[in-house]
Formats: structure tokens, sequence, C-alpha cells
């Protein structure tokens, strides 16, 4: 048993959940740092609002945070997936809107499809965020444009072309925003209002949060099962790892790029269906000139969780579960901004994730050698 | 408007979208050259402006003018180098990743200088408010010039002149002294510079700092001309600048005309309103926005094919390995 302890806290993955950790408490204390500074009597408080997170609003509260992490990890999975194909897939955002976009016009226009509307709507939405990425892809294999250029080029051409679609098409002038979507177009609860809910009398506070979780996290299984159970996967990962000695043995690195770019943005392009096709309640794209936030903090979700499929859906929970944590800290005198500036601390000391590996070998290091020096104590007793 | 009229119009709101494109990119080129891709100029950008124009929104009871303008200039370019020690730190020191220390620094500028903005302010709003007491209508005898007059001298901000001030200073210091030599030895083969005794943690420090104090002047002068409020964003353009970096091939003259090509793409999207031609074409406001990145995007992919990026760009320098 302690055995298997050890082999775990020695084990390469164990160290890189640390380094996260580490990094994640580091950033936690910057942020209370910045309470403090800010407004010293409440800072305590405040960072209990931030750790309380989506427990403080309830069932519904729960349900929010679930809500909220389906869309980033669909776009943290884009961006980690690209990563270990070694490509920096910074076109989430844009990948993201255009698949919100035709899902939302699917969901509002086809109503003839029926049942299956919402099917469609999310197969779109996939192909869209797919075709989004196509273009850096071939840029980047045959014209050996940097794809993280590209990638920013295309994001503000896919918000502006979907703010402009959507004025022509499925545009709701009230609120400046999308229209709601048709009920078939909606995402099925599969019974998560039931559970997700804050009963107050006769009134049903229920959460947005819907069957698309759970598509998402079958996602991030496949994806998983893709990079490292298939050959496939093997060889996009080869390609991430040395393109010119995969071309050497044999792997054709270029189409290896653009396909792995399309399926990064097809990812991307899901998690927009899956966060708009969600009734009424649920969210809409709102005519602003501003890039979608859930396609950057995919960056944040998917460095948080090392690029790992598995480590993505936890790192995706944890930043909905700290944003919406930010949303009650308005309560007292604090912006919710505070929380933006807290992830991106993260990511920063993630960054600085050698130094963190470091500090940890070290101090394994001297662990072995005081167990050492006490094994030899130990040992020159007993010859006594 | 007439057409002359219309043509210094329009050459004048080009230099206003050039000239930060320009020095932000300048800035890029030393961090690069020396080996450190900042992939975060827009979010040093937005920190150089936000102090910039924070410094202007305090003080402006008491001085107003070119006064005023200089001193936030400074305080942008000390603000935008101090954001960019974190940046070099990591690259340079921590060896870490460089494109995701760059994107931490680019997501955490406007969430600070959001939170900040709406903490200090007494109407809790996230926009710094300025008054633009800095356009210069006309520069003495120089503005009186026929042709040349309107187009450079009326109408005009001093950073205008200050932008081409540092593009030349900047094309001096890269191929005339032993600094630019230096600098460039690191950013091509950091080894070979090391093994002549050139301290190639410093000059790499140096490349990002200095890249910061561009990029945060760069912020300050995107900001004034064209608004009269600081939101926490300037639009995008640190990325911009880094598309005009490589278009501009790493070098001093190259930048300047990319970002003289960007800054009219730029300026048409933003004043095809007043050119009854374009006006008349019935395209849609969203396509004049896309254009810039249309552009950006199509000229890349025309010019990146045998583009050469310096060749240790990027790849953290570490003194043990060969």
């Amino acid at each position: 048993m302690k055995k298997k302890l050890v082999s775990l806290i020695d084990s390469p993955g164990f160290l890189s959940a640390m380094s996260s950790i580490s990094a994640i408490v580091l950033g936690l204390l910057f942020g209370f740092l910045i309470l403090l500074i800010s407004n010293p009597g409440q800072a305590v408080q405040g960072l209990g609002i931030i750790l309380q997170g989506g427990f403080s609003g309830g069932a519904k509260g729960i349900g929010q945070v679930l809500y909220l992490a389906t869309p980033i990890i669909m776009t943290g999975l884009a961006v980690g997936f690209a990563f270990k194909t070694g490509l920096f897939n910074i076109g989430t955002p844009g990948q993201f809107i255009v698949g919100a976009y035709v899902a939302i016009y699917i969901g509002v226009k086809w109503t003839f499809l029926g049942g299956v509307q919402w099917i469609v709507a999310l197969l779109g939405a996939t192909v869209a965020g797919g075709l989004w990425a196509l273009i850096p892809g071939i840029l980047k294999a045959y014209l050996n444009v940097h794809e993280v250029i590209a990638s920013i080029m295309m994001n503000y051409i896919g918000m502006y072309t979907v703010n402009m679609l959507i004025k022509r098409t499925v545009y709701n002038s009230l609120k400046n925003q999308s229209m709601n979507v048709a009920a078939t177009a909606e995402i099925p609860r599969f019974g998560m209002d039931k559970v997700f809910v804050n009963v107050k009398g006769n009134l049903m506070d229920t959460s947005t949060v819907n069957g698309g979780f759970f598509i998402a996290i079958a996602a991030a299984v496949v994806i998983y099962i893709l990079l490292n159970k298939t050959k496939f996967g093997y060889e996009l990962k080869a390609c991430g790892a040395n393109r010119f000695a995969s071309r050497y043995a044999g792997i054709n690195e270029k189409r290896t790029i653009v396909l792995s770019m399309v399926i990064s943005g097809m990812l991307a392009g899901l998690g927009g269906g899956l966060l708009y096709l969600s009734g009424a309640n649920g969210r809409h794209i709102s005519v602003i000139d501003v890039l979608a936030e859930e396609g950057f903090n995919g960056i944040s979700v998917a460095l948080l969780g090392l690029n790992n499929p598995i480590g993505i859906v936890f790192s995706a929970l944890f930043i909905a579960y700290i944003t919406l944590g930010g949303n009650y800290l308005q309560r007292l005198a604090f912006m919710p901004e505070v929380i933006n500036i807290i992830i991106a601390v993260i990511i920063y000391f993630a960054a600085l994730s050698l130094v963190v590996r470091q500090v940890i070998m070290y101090l394994r290091r001297r662990r072995e050698q005081r167990a050492a020096v006490k094994a030899a104590a130990s040992e020159g007793g007993a010859q006594e | 408007m007439t057409v002359s009229g219309i043509i210094s119009f329009l050459f004048q709101q080009t230099m206003f979208f050039s000239i930060p494109l320009l020095i932000v990119a300048l800035g890029g080129m030393f961090s690069e050259r020396s080996g450190v891709v900042n992939i975060a100029l827009d979010g040093i950008m937005i920190i150089g402006a936000f102090a910039g124009i924070l410094f202007i929104n305090f003080m402006q009871d008491k001085m107003s003018g070119q006064l005023l303008l200089l001193l936030a200039i400074l305080v942008s370019m000390a603000s935008g180098m101090i954001f960019s020690l974190l940046h070099a730190f990591a690259a340079i020191n921590m060896r870490s990743d460089q494109t995701i220390s760059g994107t931490a620094l680019n997501m955490f500028a406007p969430a600070f200088a959001i939170y900040t903005a709406r903490m200090i302010q007494s109407n809790g709003v996230q926009q710094v408010e300025f008054l633009n007491t800095f356009r210069i209508a006309s520069v003495p005898v120089l503005g009186d010039i026929p042709v040349i007059g309107p187009l450079l001298f009326q109408n005009c901000y001093i950073t205008t002149y200050i932008g081409f001030a540092i593009l030349i200073v900047s094309a001096i210091v890269l191929y005339k002294t032993k600094f630019g030599l230096r600098l460039r030895a690191c950013g091509e083969h950091p080894q070979a510079a090391d093994s002549v005794g050139v301290n190639v943690y410093k000059i790499r420090y140096a490349g990002v700092m200095l890249s910061g104090a561009l990029a945060g002047l760069g912020g300050l002068v995107y900001v004034i001309p064209t608004s009269t409020n600081f939101n926490a964003t300037v639009a995008g353009y640190g990325f911009l600048a880094i598309a005009v970096l490589i278009f501009g091939q790493w070098k001093p003259m190259r930048i300047l005309f990319a970002s003289l090509f960007f800054g009219f793409m730029k300026t048409i999207a933003a004043t095809y309103t007043v050119i009854p031609f374009l006006v008349n074409l019935g395209i849609d406001t969203y396509f004049f926005k896309m254009m810039p990145f249309v552009a950006t995007l199509l000229v890349l992919a025309i010019s990146s094919k045998n583009s050469q990026a310096p060749r240790a760009s990027g790849q953290p320098y570490d003194k043990g390995s060969r």
C-alpha cells in the first residue's frame, strides 16, 4: 500500500497535477492580496465568497457551474488537443462564435426538422467551427503562416461576420442579440432541471444546465481515446513533438497539421452550439464588437488541465466555479473582474511550472537524503 | 468636403492608426531580435494606455497641453516596461513557454485595468475619461507649407513625430551600434554570442524591456487621437502589430511600410462614411470593419512562404545546452 502511494507521488502525472494546484493556490493568494489592497475590511469575506463559488447559489448554483463549464470544456479541449499536436490554436473565440451562430441559425429557422433539430444544429456548429480552423491550418501547413497570427485574424473576421449575419437573419432588435431558438432546438435537459433547481414556495428557480454537459464529457472521452489509443492520435502527437522526424518516419505532416487544426476547431464550434441552444433563459449572442470570452477561457482551461482531456474537464469546472463566485462578489464592494486577474495569475504561474517542479524535486531530494541519514543513524544505533 | 480636403483628412487619420502600430511593432522587433517572442504586446499596450490615461485624468486639472502629454508618455513607457519584466522573468530566467506567459499577460492586463478603474473611480465605471488638449491645429511655419503642410503639420499630435523619431533611432541602434549587433547575435545564435563574452540574459532583458516601453507608449498613442476615454482595450492592436512585424520581416524600414499599409486599411474601415465613393458602393459596414484583418491574412499568405524569423526567437537560452 505504501509502495503504491510512493509510486503515485513519484509519477509525472502527480507532479504535473501538483504544479497546477500550486499555481491555483498562488493565484488565489494574489487575488486575496488585491482584495486586501482595495478593501481591507471585507477581504477575508470576499475570499470566502470566491472559494464558496457556485455553492453560494444552492442547487441552481451548482447547475450553473455545469452550464458555464460546458462551453469551456469544449474550447479547453480544442486548445489542449491542438497543443498536443504542437499547434497553439488561439482561434477558439472565432471558431466558437461561428459554431454558435450556425447552431442558432439552424435552431431558429429549420423547425421542419422536428425532434432532431437540436442534433442537426450541433452538427452544423461542429462543421462551422472546423471550417473556420481549416483556413489557419492550410495557411500554416502550406504557406508557413504562423497559426497564432492567422487564428487571431480569423477571430476578428469571425466576430464581425457573425454580428453581420445575426443582424440579417436571426436578430432580436429589442435586446440587440440573437433570437430564441425553437423548443425542438433546445438541448434536452435529461432531468437535470429536476435536480438543479431552487424551490422557493411555488417559484421554481431552475438552472439553465442541460444535456450539453454530458455531450462535453463525452467529447473529452473521445479525444482522450483518439490521442492515446489510436494510430492517428499517435501520428498527431509525433508531429507535435518533431515535425521533421515525423516526415522522415513517413507521416504526411502537412495533412496532419490541417487535420488537427480542423478537429480542434470542430471542438470549439460544438462548444458554441452547446452554450447557446438553451432556450429563452439561456445565453444569447449579443451584437457587440467583443471577442467571445469562452474562447480565450479555453486557453486557461487547457493550460491548467495540462492539455489532458480529463484534466481539462476538472479545470473547466474549477474556472466555472470561481467565475460564478466572482459574480456573487458584487454583494460586497468588489468588482467581479478580480476573478479574471486571478485566472491570469494562475496561468502565469502555470507557465512557471518549471520552477514549481524544481522546488518539488528539491523537497523530494531533501526528504530522501533525510531518510537516508535517518536510516544510516538507526543502523548505527542497531550496531551499538 | 473637397477632394484635397478628403485626401489630407485620410492622410491625417492614417497617421493616427499607423503610428501606434509602428511604435509597437518596433518594440516587438527589439524583443524578437533578442530571441524572445513577445505575444504580450497587446496586454502591455493596455497597461501603458491605462497608466498614461489615468495619469492625464488625475493631472488635467493642474496642467494641460504638450507638457501633460509628455509626462503621460513617460508614465506609459515606464509602466509598460515594468509590466514586461514579468514576461522577461518567465521567458529568460524561468525558460517557460513564451507564448503561454505572454497569453497570461494579455489576460491580466484588461482585467486589471477594468478592476482598478472601477475600484478607484468614484462613479465605478470602467471607462477612464480624459480631456484632449493635445491636438495641434497647425504647427507654426511648417503648417503653412502648401501640400506638405496640410498632410503632415496640421491637425496632428506630437506623438506622430515621436513615432518617426523612434523609427530612426531604432534603425540606428539596431544596425550601427555595438548593442544592436549583440542584440541581433543573441536572436540568431545565442551560444555564439555567449562564447565571445556577451551576456545573453542581459541583452534579452534589454530587448524585452525596450519592447515593453515602446508597447506601453504605443497604447497611449493609440488611444489619444482616436477616443476621449480609455475602455480597457486597444482593439487587438497589439496582435496587429505582431502581424506588422512579420510582414515587415523584422526590419525597421519594412515595418514602417507595413504599418502604413495597415493604418490605411484601418482608416478606410473607420472613416469610409465620409468618402462618397465608398458609401455609394453600398457595402455592409461590417465588411469594412473586417477588411484590415482580411488584408493581413492575405498579405501574410503571400509573404510568409520565405519569411525568416530570427533563428533563436522563442527558444529559451540555456547556458548548459549545446
